[in-house]
């Protein structure tokens, strides 16, 4: 029988010749990571109760302050320090400022074939450019940086196969956006959801994250692509060698297939408060916004902020919209400057912003006020998300909260695009 | 460990994430026994103030989906919480649930039926609940995780093992 990727994987972590899905294994970690809006609490486990305080590899174990950077609180102000004084300490590898933790550990560390676990739900990323990324708690993330180990469960695969090509205004946001109101906010609960079909080759390493990064939305242990020779180029000219490059066999066993076809997708938005509420934004009318909000693990990478700058150049936004730019790195941001996208976000009326989690987390910049309605490239619109536990947040690609924050209310991006 | 759990219920609905058991404007909060007065604070802000301890939660499909933060089980342990009954949970927040000493069970039944107020008894001898003159099965939990529980959660349980 054969082995889908996300098993090859498990099966090198844990040192087997194959894995079947339900098996619990002890698998081995190339990486970990956690952020400053939990690590203290790892830290307090390691220094307080744990009885052997070792660090199983410090140059396999990564530090990112990005949830409230620069502080907003002495209360976070404390809590970082607390990570910044430990990371020292310890020597593992550490970014404050640099950008949203998992944009840092696909530009600095992860390559394809690893088995990375981190203390973020959003951990599931990696499988954009092959690797499996697994989200876990502080005390989960504790003993992994403790012992290199994790047990874990073998999932079952979900196959969603991707065929066609985008129309224009149509974006790899929209079809998560799509697929995640399909099957549920739990509909590949614990299971992989690996992304294939003949249309996954065109898809660039910023979409490919941007289909991973939202499997955990749909309840989903990770989401993983097959890599291909561009993710091999992007790896090789980031100097990385240490590459696996795993596919899943021609009879591998998927629990479910699905397919999708691009040239039947339409912009999408998730209605507040659930990432599975979608409809198509050619159904939404007359919803007025107080503020847009462009960056994210999702879709705060150039491309993005490129589509963005496509449909403000030259225009102004809403005189009632306030609207954030937060690129995902300082890489992002570099590269966004030399390309002039920041003079035209700035000249629209934008706020650019330094790269970090920003309000999709709704922890230091841009929360919204009671009865304030967001559109976001974010990851989530739960209730309360971004800011007054009654206010409201709409998901959507970089281009429908562009075409959006022009207008004032939530707008079909399609036709905004200059050339 | 007691085998028997008798609570009363405090019900909720479906995708209870784990932004509404813990805003994130309260992550910051220096322990735990601070933020706990915060739980539910988007949907239910009274509710920290009505539970006592040995209550149970009672909620429908994919409870704990959202962010991997572990504050979210570690108050509602900290809350005294007898026990969690849901449809299903979001895997992230399971083991996070266990590794902190709350106790999660799953039945397919009994959250369409309970209501709030109603006491229900929980047997994990025989893996069902008992609600009145009514009975729901409950997937069982293995022994070594529900050890973990009595132990207070993970670390606490290695430290008693490693003791031994």
């Amino acid at each position: 029988m054969g082995m889908t990727m996300g098993e090859k994987i498990l099966a090198r972590a844990s040192g087997k010749e194959a894995v079947k899905p339900g098996e619990i294994i002890t698998a081995r970690v190339d990486l970990c990571m956690t952020n400053d809006a939990t690590t203290h609490i790892s830290i307090d486990i390691f220094e307080k109760q744990l009885q052997v305080r070792k660090i199983f590899a410090p140059e396999r174990v990564v530090f990112i302050i990005d949830h409230n950077v620069p502080s907003e609180s002495v209360k976070t102000a404390e809590v970082q320090k607390k990570m910044r004084d430990f990371a020292r300490e310890h020597r593992v590898n550490f970014y404050e400022g640099a950008g949203v933790c998992h944009q840092i550990m696909i530009e600095e560390f992860v390559s394809p074939g690893q088995l990375v676990v981190a203390a973020d739900s959003h951990t599931c990323s990696y499988g954009g450019i092959g690797a499996l990324g697994i989200g876990v708690g502080s005390t989960d993330f504790t003993a992994v940086m403790n012992t290199g180990e994790i047990w874990l469960m073998v999932p079952e695969t979900l196959k969603f196969n991707i065929y066609g090509q985008f129309k224009k205004g149509v974006y790899a946001r929209d079809l998560i956006l799509k697929i995640i109101k399909d099957i549920g906010a739990n509909g590949a609960n614990y299971k992989i959801m690996e992304f294939g079909g003949p249309a996954i080759k065109d898809f660039t390493i910023d979409d490919r994250i941007v289909l991973c990064n939202m499997a955990v939305e749909a309840g989903a242990k990770s989401g993983l692509i097959e890599p291909d020779e561009k993710v091999v180029d992007y790896i090789n000219a980031r100097g990385r060698r240490e590459m696996y490059l795993f596919k899943s066999d021609e009879d591998a066993v998927y629990e479910k297939v699905y397919d999708y076809d691009l040239a039947m997708l339409e912009p999408m938005v998730a209605k507040p408060h659930f990432v599975d509420n979608g409809c198509p934004v050619s159904e939404i009318s007359d919803v007025k916004i107080d503020q847009g909000f462009i960056g994210s693990c999702n879709n705060g990478r150039i491309e993005e902020l490129r589509v963005a700058a496509r449909i403000l150049k030259g225009r102004k936004i809403h005189p009632q919209v306030r609207l954030l730019v937060t690129p995902a790195s300082k890489e992002v941001y570099l590269q966004a400057l030399k390309e002039g996208l920041v003079d035209i976000f700035v000249a629209s009326g934008a706020m650019v912003l330094n790269p970090n989690c920003s309000v999709c987390w709704g922890g230091c910049q841009g929360v919204i006020g009671e009865g304030e309605t967001l559109i976001s490239t974010g990851t989530r619109n739960f209730k309360g998300r971004a800011g007054h536990a009654d206010s409201y947040v709409y998901l959507a690609s970089a281009a429908t909260v562009a075409a959006s924050a022009l207008t004032g209310k939530i707008t079909d991006p399609r036709g905004w695009e200059h050339e | 460990m007691n085998k028997l759990i008798q609570g009363k219920v405090w019900k909720l609905g479906d995708d209870i994430d784990t932004d509404i058991i813990i805003p994130t404007q309260f992550l910051a909060l220096q322990t735990i026994a601070e933020m706990k007065k915060f739980a539910f604070h988007p949907l239910r802000p009274e509710l920290p103030g009505l539970l006592k301890p040995g209550d149970i939660l009672v909620a429908g499909k994919n409870f704990g989906c959202g962010s991997s933060r572990e504050q979210a089980p570690a108050i509602l342990a900290a809350l005294g919480v007898g026990c969690v009954i849901a449809k299903s949970y979001a895997r992230i927040f399971y083991r996070n649930a266990f590794n902190n000493g709350l106790l999660l069970l799953e039945s397919a039944g009994l959250p369409d039926v309970a209501k709030e107020g109603d006491t229900v008894t929980v047997d994990l001898e025989t893996n069902g609940i008992s609600l009145g003159d009514q009975h729901f099965e409950i997937m069982p939990v293995p022994d070594d995780l529900l050890q973990m529980v009595v132990a207070g959660g993970l670390v606490p349980f290695m430290r008693r093992l490693n003791a031994k």
